[in-house]
């Protein structure tokens, strides 16, 4: 079986900070992967290489087999590739709603002339998608803003919306960065429910996360980063048996 | 709650309507009407610039110099080679539409100051293109414009007309036609902001890395609402020309590209009818402060930077929400 996701000797220069080194992994079709480590460890800009945002300095990132270094975020969403962030990236200058509809970009195209006349065709597609987006905003748990300004929200909202707007683009492998940072332990109970549910779907799901009971309870894989290096790779029990992890991180 | 959003969309452009229609009862005299059919065409063209600027965050300091080409291209077309004027309008929208879209791909990479700059330059080029070509456009005196023409059929300020029986004069038939151009363009505007495209441009000004991870090409889109609203400016320019029956390069200068730009951040960045508003204000105040006339960049300046600080949603945004919050007060103490 090919990997769905293949890392090769990724390597990321920032001056002379190495954020990412020499790092590789595979992640197969519908695993629930997630990528650990201490603050700074280069999670964040490990994901940002897989989905386009920045340009290896080395090394090569395969999707499906495909080479997508060269490849801008847009291309690599139209390949079935979506995320949320770390830092929340919503539209505050619009509504909730219309934040996921955003997410449904690739599957909505219409031509300037249909939508400067505002034509049938265009309509019917803007209901279909408003229905689809409230009922992903029910299915993640923020259905309370259905007819909320994005700026309106709580906190534990915009955090739920941004994974809404990613399933609205229907990916293959969705990347949560820190989807748990700054929620409660019933929201945190929520999230988890949520991602299993996602993966269910047959969704890949890549995990950036702090939390260790969330991390070990819910993925396949684990990847273990420090100073941008790989520490570990393998499964959850692996991960805790294995000691360079326990004397760097678990155990520190 | 679909059915709330259309209703709130069209209950705009209807209110829009009614206030066309009835204003004229406050115009006494043929210059009322001269004056409001010249609000409505920047009115109009600053409803294309906001799709710019409030709408998808993208500043143009330059935007007269797509008003100046607009207006130039009508003027040569139909004074110098006798076209009719529809076609001339058309040609103009399009040629000028291709120039923004060459010159709007290298400079929308820029952003903020930078991108300021840019399009000043843009601006200031045209306006010394059409300064310093005597032979074609008279230079910076000007050229003189045929009235619009249609099937044959003149629309000139100094005509009379008939309409369904009534008699009426050519500056009440520009006010009708300036307004039916207005309510079209705001019409076209609220359709594209509602949109597919309309979220695309938004999100670009809302946050560009979300917009690209869910497949937007950033880069497409900025180029898309620049061309647009630069169509707008073109159009608007050739009517302009029309109406006036004589252009100078000034249509194209900076300081009419600051005008517009104050009418946007005054009226409300991102509100359709809020930019009107702000045209209306801008348009009107200097025939209030008639003796002021040589601070009028001074003092459009100032109230940019003062709207900017105290304001910063705007006129008819801070306006609405004022209003908003006496009515829920007032309920909640009834209640
Ligand atoms: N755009 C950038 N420019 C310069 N340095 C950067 C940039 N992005 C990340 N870095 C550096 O790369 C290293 C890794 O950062 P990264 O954000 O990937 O860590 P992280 O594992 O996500 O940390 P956290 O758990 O705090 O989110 C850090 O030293 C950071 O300062
Ligand atoms: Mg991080």
């Amino acid at each position: 079986m090919t990997a769905l996701i293949e890392v090769k000797e990724l390597d990321k220069a920032f001056g002379g900070v190495h954020a990412v080194e020499g790092v590789s992994f595979a992640v197969n079709a519908g695993q629930v992967y997630s990528v650990i480590g201490p603050n700074g460890a280069g999670k964040t800009t490990l994901f940002n290489l897989i989905t386009g945002l920045y340009t290896p300095s080395k090394g090569e990132i395969l999707l499906n087999g495909e080479s997508t270094v060269r490849l801008a975020p847009n291309q690599l969403a139209e390949r079935g590739m979506c995320r949320t962030f770390q830092q929340m990236q919503i539209c505050m200058n619009m509504t909730a709603i219309e934040n996921v509809m955003l997410g449904r970009h690739l599957q909505l195209k219409s031509s300037l002339f249909t939508t400067l006349f505002r034509l049938p065709s265009l309509r019917r597609n803007e209901t279909v998608a408003r229905n689809r987006a409230a009922e992903l905003m029910e299915y993640v748990g923020c259905g309370d803003y259905l007819a909320a300004e994005a700026p309106a929200m709580s906190y534990g909202g915009l955090k739920r919306l941004e994974i809404a707007r990613a399933l609205a683009a229907e990916p293959k492998v969705i990347l949560l960065d820190e989807p748990a940072a700054g929620l409660n332990a019933t929201e945190t109970a929520a999230l988890e429910e949520l991602i299993r549910k996602i993966a269910e779907q047959g969704i890949t799901v890549m995990l950036v996360e702090h939390d260790m009971k969330l991390v070990m309870g819910i993925s396949d894989r684990l990847l273990v980063l420090n100073y941008g290096r790989v520490l570990a790779e393998g499964t959850p029990e692996e991960i805790r048996q294995n000691p360079d992890v326990i004397a760097a991180y678990l155990g520190g | 709650m679909l059915n709330g959003v259309m209703q709130s969309r069209l209950r705009g452009l209807i209110i829009l309507a009614l206030i066309l229609m009835v204003l004229p009862v406050f115009f006494g005299n043929p210059f009322h009407y001269e004056l409001a059919t010249q609000v409505a065409i920047i009115a109009a063209t600053v409803v294309g610039l906001n799709l710019l600027v409030g709408f998808a965050g993208q500043i143009s300091l330059g935007h007269a110099g797509f008003f100046g080409l607009g207006a130039y291209f009508t003027g040569i077309a139909t004074g110098t080679y006798g076209w009719s004027s529809v076609p001339a309008l058309m040609a103009g929208a399009i040629a000028v539409g291709i120039v923004a879209w060459i010159v709007g791909r290298p400079i929308l990479r820029l952003k903020g100051h930078y991108l300021s700059m840019a399009t000043l330059a843009v601006g200031f080029i045209i306006a010394i293109i059409l300064n310093n070509e005597r032979a074609i456009t008279g230079g910076p005196d000007g050229m003189s414009v045929p009235a619009f023409e249609i099937f044959g059929w003149e629309l000139s300020s100094f005509g009379r007309y008939s309409l369904f029986g009534l008699d009426i004069s050519g500056v009440q038939a520009w006010y009708m036609f300036a307004s039916v151009v207005l309510l079209v363009a705001v019409w076209f505007a609220l359709n594209l902001i509602e949109s597919p495209i309309g979220r695309a441009l938004r999100s670009v000004h809302g946050s560009e890395v979300a917009a690209s991870v869910v497949g937007v090409n950033t880069a497409k889109y900025k180029s898309l609402v620049f061309v647009i609203s630069a169509i707008y400016a073109s159009v608007m320019g050739s009517l302009y020309a029309h109406f006036q029956g004589f252009i100078t390069p000034a249509v194209a200068s900076f300081e009419f590209s600051i005008l517009f730009i104050t009418m946007v951040v005054l009226g409300g960045m991102g509100s359709t009818f809020g930019v009107i508003l702000g045209a209306v204000v801008l348009k009107l105040l200097p025939q209030v402060l008639a003796d002021f006339q040589e601070l009028e960049t001074v003092m459009f300046g100032l109230i940019l930077m003062l709207t900017m600080i105290f304001m910063p949603k705007g006129l008819l945004p801070t306006l609405t929400a004022v209003v908003y919050k006496r009515r829920r007060r007032k309920a909640g103490g009834t209640a």
